[in-house]
């Protein structure tokens, strides 16, 4: 071998559920070590990729390779692991014992009491599990991922059911340990987790990928920016037929511009109008993530 | 690490301390036999079967029996438990094969089922039961061995529904088949049609066996191709359920 396979390699990947497409002729690859956010409503299709990247489902067309090789295999050698939301825990385990039996399953793995303070649930290992709340299950399924020292970790809407202090503290210990070379894909429909923890975005809808770069090139596909001012009595009409503007809203007093030519319109809105209060903010990935996820209206 | 077809000497450690800690299972399968021993047994202390071996033994042997297949019918259940939660979707994350995770399910039921067994002698012996060792080996034996057909049958409800509380309803079933095979009152005092219906009942065979030892009637033909037949009808059901199961879809 002259190159490191990419972690994963996705291409054309299909698969239905009766007439319902749940994933669409996608096409991804990940390059080892790259974090990378699977973004996109409920029933986009993240977690049938999912099941399919990890072996877990056939898909009608299409490849997966992992590592390399074939899903199973990866899972077979220990180098791909997962959070996944379906992934049940036995009730009447402690967490310790929990974590102990996973390990006999391995051929090698990190020590127990490593992974139980890496997920940071030492302090939980002699309870049993049904009496753990939904955030210490879900690192209890963290600590179980860490076992084989994975080189792959997928994460499937790791953080659903917590709260803002569980999911800031779980990112917390996901990048401590994102040591360097693992590469983590993870799927969410918080669009903060995307932007604050990963560095790359892809964004699917419909079961297609319809955006995919860095956090700042999916801002700027969803492109350019809102010019606000003060202008009563704007004329809508005029400003729409400037250049580079998108829409004009006029609110009350106030008019919003979104423009891919902010420069131009505010200075058009000093030098040729009675506009005032100018402001001009770049659209945040909330607004990038509608206007990519939802259907386009209107022309 | 497999070795073996995949058993694993530490998981099955945590399965039985799993198992003990549940006080349904020690319920019903150390506590109740040994129980109904003290209940039914006792009284009838000093009579003695045609060979003048005590009745005691017939009905501690008879309730080893039942208390065997229940342990290794509940500990082949979880089976659905463990579907109903996820964690066999969990487990496909692992290099575990799903082979390997039957073979120690079907470990840990046996475990149980002898430890079952065990118990409900001990109850006897301190209770005063006395017979030869050989019939204690031999009937405890085949009890033990015999509840192999109702691990199989654990399985197969396991794959069958996927329900927590499988043993809810199971444990009736067991109930009315552990009649059926005399476990409670010998079937010769059952009305003649539901001794004919009997013979074709899953615990006939091994109830016929574990008690041959005390009893020095020989072993029908019947009653050994009653017990590899029902052993062969669950085994097999649990292996096409299994296989069905974890086929990817």
């Amino acid at each position: 071998m002259t190159s490191t396979p990419p972690a994963v390699e996705l291409d054309g990947l299909t698969k239905s559920f009766g007439a319902v497409t749940a994933v669409d002729g996608l096409s991804l690859r990940v390059q080892p070590g790259e974090v990378v956010a699977f973004l996109g409503p409920n029933g986009a299709g993240k977690t049938t990729t999912i099941d399919m990247l990890l072996g877990l489902a056939r898909p009608d067309a299409g490849t997966v390779r992992v590592l390399g090789g074939t899903p199973d295999d990866a899972v077979a050698r220990g180098r791909v692991a997962a959070v996944l939301q379906t992934g049940g825990l036995l009730k009447d385990l402690t967490v310790g014992e929990t974590v102990q039996m996973t390990a006999h399953f391995y051929r090698h793995t990190r020590p127990v009491a490593e992974v139980l303070e890496r997920a940071g649930i030492t302090n939980i290992a002699d309870r049993v599990v049904g009496r753990c709340s939904g955030g210490q299950q879900q690192r209890l399924r963290f600590a179980l991922a860490l076992l084989p020292d994975p080189d792959l970790m997928v994460l499937d809407e790791p953080t659903t059911g917590m709260d803002v202090e569980g999911r800031r503290d779980f990112w917390q210990s996901l990048r401590r340990d994102a040591r360097g070379g693992r590469t983590i894909i993870f799927a969410t429909h918080y669009l903060d987790e995307a932007d604050a923890y990963a560095d790359r975005i892809v964004l699917v809808r419909q079961g297609r990928i319809v955006a995919d770069g860095t956090t700042a090139e999916i801002k700027n596909l969803a492109a350019g920016r809102t010019v606000r001012a003060t202008l009563p009595g704007a004329d809508q009409a005029a400003l729409a037929a400037l250049p580079g503007v998108d829409t004009v809203e006029v609110r009350g007093d106030s008019v919003l511009v979104r423009t891919a030519d902010s420069d131009g319109i505010a200075r058009h809105l000093l030098t040729r109008t009675a506009a005032r209060d100018v402001e001009i903010t770049s659209r945040n990935l909330e607004d990038a993530f509608l206007a990519l996820t939802t259907e386009q209206t209107g022309a | 690490m497999t070795t073996l077809s995949g058993f694993y000497p530490g998981v099955l450690r945590i399965e039985l301390r799993r198992v003990l800690r549940n006080r349904r299972t020690l319920a019903f399968t150390l506590i109740m036999p040994g129980v109904f021993f003290l209940i039914f047994g006792l009284p009838q202390g000093g009579q003695s079967l045609d060979n003048g071996r005590p009745v005691t033994a017939y009905v501690m042997i008879s309730l080893a029996v039942y208390a065997a297949m229940v342990a290794t019918t509940s500990a082949g259940g979880a089976v659905a438990t463990e579907r109903a939660l996820g964690w066999s979707r969990q487990l496909r994350l692992t290099p575990l094969r799903p082979a390997a995770y039957v073979a120690t399910k079907l470990v840990t039921a046996m475990s149980l089922g002898l430890l079952a067994v065990v118990v409900e002698f001990l109850v006897g012996a301190a209770a005063g039961v006395r017979i030869p060792a050989y019939v204690w080996l031999l009937a405890g034996l085949a009890a033990w061995v015999g509840s192999l057909v109702f691990a199989a049958f654990g399985l197969f409800i396991g794959y069958l529904v996927p329900a927590e509380n499988v043993m809810q309803f199971i444990g009736p079933i067991l109930a009315v088949l552990a009649m059926f095979g005399g476990l409670f009152v010998p079937v010769e005092v059952l009305p003649d049609v539901l001794q004919q219906v009997a013979k074709f009942t899953p615990v006939y065979g091994m109830g016929v066996l574990a008690r041959a030892p005390l009893t020095g009637e020989g072993v029908s033909l019947a009653a050994v191709a009653n017990l590899v037949a029902w052993t062969l009808v669950f085994g097999v059901g649990a292996a096409r359920l299994f296989r069905r199961d974890t086929a990817r879809v």
